[in-house]
């Protein structure tokens, strides 16, 4: 499942052989992130995000087993729980402190190793399957992470747990008993607390067997790289052992230093101050807000105020209740039609000028607008902005990709990546 | 950094002569600024082992408090001693009480009980104590000592009224059938210590200070 000219993994000692013979797992990791899996020799900095994101999430699987030994998952307890982890266990406020950036850190790797695919083109064939298992990957980490948020009790756990589950209440006939069948309950309570906790340990797990498959399905193309451009010979590749284990070790480290940093200097900085209040089911806050990183979906979400019915008829198809909810789960559910809505042959944005302004210029303005209009209050205009944004969001990739792919004329492509790299045309016998 | 091992990732490299050779960092800097490719220590191989070596103390450094939160948290702790007023315990009765989530047993010997345990030849007990070295002077009457049996960790019986004193009048325990004395020492069966005298003082002449 790799190039032809992979190394092969070679036991030498008499237990390792023995080892090989019987259960071959030093070989699998050696074809899979040793000498055994050749890499394209192009690869930037953009492409360390991957295993930054497997390393946020064993930092947020260690600290979590660690949080769960002290916390109790009740109505009563958990708040005061949260406290004790923070006053009385060893260490306790280092370790929720790294669990609770580690939340964010883990999003922002992630989003930064969306963009990359998203720029250069890596849900495009033969990577389609690589792409999809990663969407159901940032699916399931949206649900894992909002299960967390709800379960210190505080506030915006409880008035989070609220809307969110309120999302399925939109659902025409069955909204109303799923949310409660969802709740277990007619609001956020014991009952919801409980599951919360006992599937926010489950998800990880599950995600992790995701991931395996996600880097399964990446070993079998290999990896994209940043000219689009496929390998064609040993020449364009280097081993991932030592070359991208340092590349992306140093990375690893810049990663650690910010972490900690803000774990250490600004640990509060990407919270929001209300979950230190307890839950109070009898007040809702002033302005309720989730984490940062679902503000853009947030904006979507808000973003749908009037009715869709046919006009002067009264006659209302869908409420604006439920275009919002269709709307926020449809910005994501998009991704996954990505590889087909992009029917351009060239991967890399570098290739593509057109592609690159609506990218640059559109895409990534829109979705900082959707952020920070999401974590606004729902004033006129901040939600004609995000009405704006979100109708951005949708064309750009049901109208404009589709289109552009159509009409673009893309630059000439390298013939190989060792000719990106070093300049020098191919030579017909290396080839 | 003296002994240096030739390292893995010489990948693409000209073949070196794997070696062993002790050589001074010095010697390895002249040798890198020659090209570095000739045999002994290179200054590639100390940046493997500074590397791996940093990465290994931050390992350790995060280890800790992973471990550490596993110990008593400051709640717990702050539990760690009670005051007991043991005016109302009549001679010959016990009580129970609970300190770190462990049973105590208080118990106001009497006179013939600690003549009892008196006359016992220390010499010839598995863990020799005398009554005075588990009593505070003066208070020799006052017993305290942990509702621990040392073999297992059951609660002997013999604090409460009614219950089996064993054949030596002090605490039986009923699992594995440990008998202990007059002055709790083990006498009999498999545990292997006296039950254990937690640290105490006498605030006044009724009210006991444990832990």
């Amino acid at each position: 499942m790799s190039f032809p000219w992979a190394q092969e993994y070679k036991p030498q000692g008499t237990v390792s052989k023995w080892v090989d013979e019987r259960l071959p797992l030093p070989r699998l990791v050696y074809n899979a992130v040793g000498a055994g899996y050749p890499v394209p020799r192009n690869l930037n900095y953009f492409w360390n995000f991957g295993v930054l994101a497997g390393v946020a999430l064993v930092i947020q699987i260690v600290t979590g087993i660690v949080l769960a030994m002290h916390y109790y998952a009740s109505v009563d307890g958990a708040f005061n729980s949260v406290e004790h982890i923070m006053r009385d266990v060893n260490s306790g406020w280092f370790i929720r402190y790294a669990h609770m950036n580690g939340a964010s850190f883990f999003f922002i790797v992630v989003y930064i190793h969306i963009f990359r695919g998203l720029f250069y083109g890596s849900y495009k064939a033969p990577r389609e399957m690589i792409w999809l298992l990663g969407v159901t990957i940032f699916l399931l980490m949206m649900a894992t992470a909002f299960m967390g948020y709800v379960l210190p009790w505080g506030q915006m756990s409880f008035w989070g747990a609220q809307v969110i589950t309120g999302f399925f209440s939109a659902i025409p006939l069955v909204g109303e008993p799923l949310r409660q069948l969802l709740l277990g309950g007619f609001a956020p309570d014991q009952a919801a607390l409980n599951r919360f906790f006992s599937l926010h340990y489950l998800m990880p797990f599950v995600i992790a067997g995701v991931i395996i498959l996600h880097v399964w399905a990446l070993h079998i193309p290999g990896s994209s790289n940043p000219t689009g451009v496929s390998v064609k010979g040993e020449q364009d590749t280097v081993p991932f052992h030592p070359y991208y284990t340092a590349k992306d070790g140093f990375g690893l480290g810049i990663f650690l230093i910010l972490f900690v940093a803000v774990t250490f200097f600004a640990p509060n900085m990407l919270g929001h101050p209300d979950n230190y209040i307890p839950a109070n089911p009898l007040s809702t806050p002033a302005h309720i807000v989730p984490e940062w990183y679902f503000l853009p979906f947030y904006a979507i979400l808000k973003a749908f105020t009037v009715d869709f019915g046919i006009p002067f008829t009264g006659i209302i198809i869908i409420p604006a209740k439920l275009m919002g909810v269709l709307a926020m789960f449809g910005s994501i559910l998009l991704l996954f039609f990505l590889p087909w809505l992009d029917t351009s042959p060239v991967r890399s944005g570098h290739y593509r000028p057109l592609f690159r302004k609506f990218f640059w210029y559109g895409l990534i303005p829109c979705l900082v607008v959707l952020t920070y209009c999401g974590g606004k209050p729902p004033y006129t205009q901040w939600v004609v902005l995000s009405q704006i944004a979100a109708a951005y969001y949708f064309a750009h990739f049901l109208i404009i990709l589709p289109i552009v792919s159509r009409i673009e004329r893309p630059l000439p492509l390298p013939n190989s990546i060792t000719e990106a790299v070093t300049g020098t045309p191919l030579t017909p016998a290396a080839a | 950094m003296s002994t240096v091992k030739k390292t893995k990732g010489t990948v693409k490299k000209p073949a070196v002569a794997p070696t062993d050779t002790v050589v001074t960092q010095a010697t390895a800097g002249t040798q890198n600024q020659a090209g570095g490719e000739g045999s002994g220590v290179r200054r590639r191989d100390f940046i493997h082992i500074a590397t791996v070596s940093f990465a290994g103390v931050g390992a350790a450094a995060v280890a800790m408090p992973l471990v550490s939160q596993m110990s008593a948290s400051a709640d717990v702790l702050a539990l760690a001693s009670i005051e007991v007023d043991v005016a109302a315990i009549q001679p010959g009765q016990s009580i129970k009480t609970s300190w770190r989530k462990q049973p105590v047993f208080i118990r106001n010997l009497t006179p013939a009980e600690i003549d009892a345990a008196n006359k016992v030849d220390v010499g010839s007990l598995r863990d020799p104590q005398t009554l005075a070295e588990r009593t505070k002077p003066g208070k020799e009457n006052w017993l305290i000592t942990l509702g621990v049996c040392t073999h297992l960790g059951c609660v002997p019986l013999g604090a409460a009224a009614g219950e089996v004193k064993g054949e030596y009048g002090g605490y039986f325990c009923p699992c594995h059938g440990s008998h202990y004395d007059t002055a709790a020492r083990i006498r009999k069966g498999p545990a292997p210590l006296n039950l254990t005298v937690p640290e105490f003082a006498f605030l006044s002449d009724t009210v006991v200070k444990i832990g």
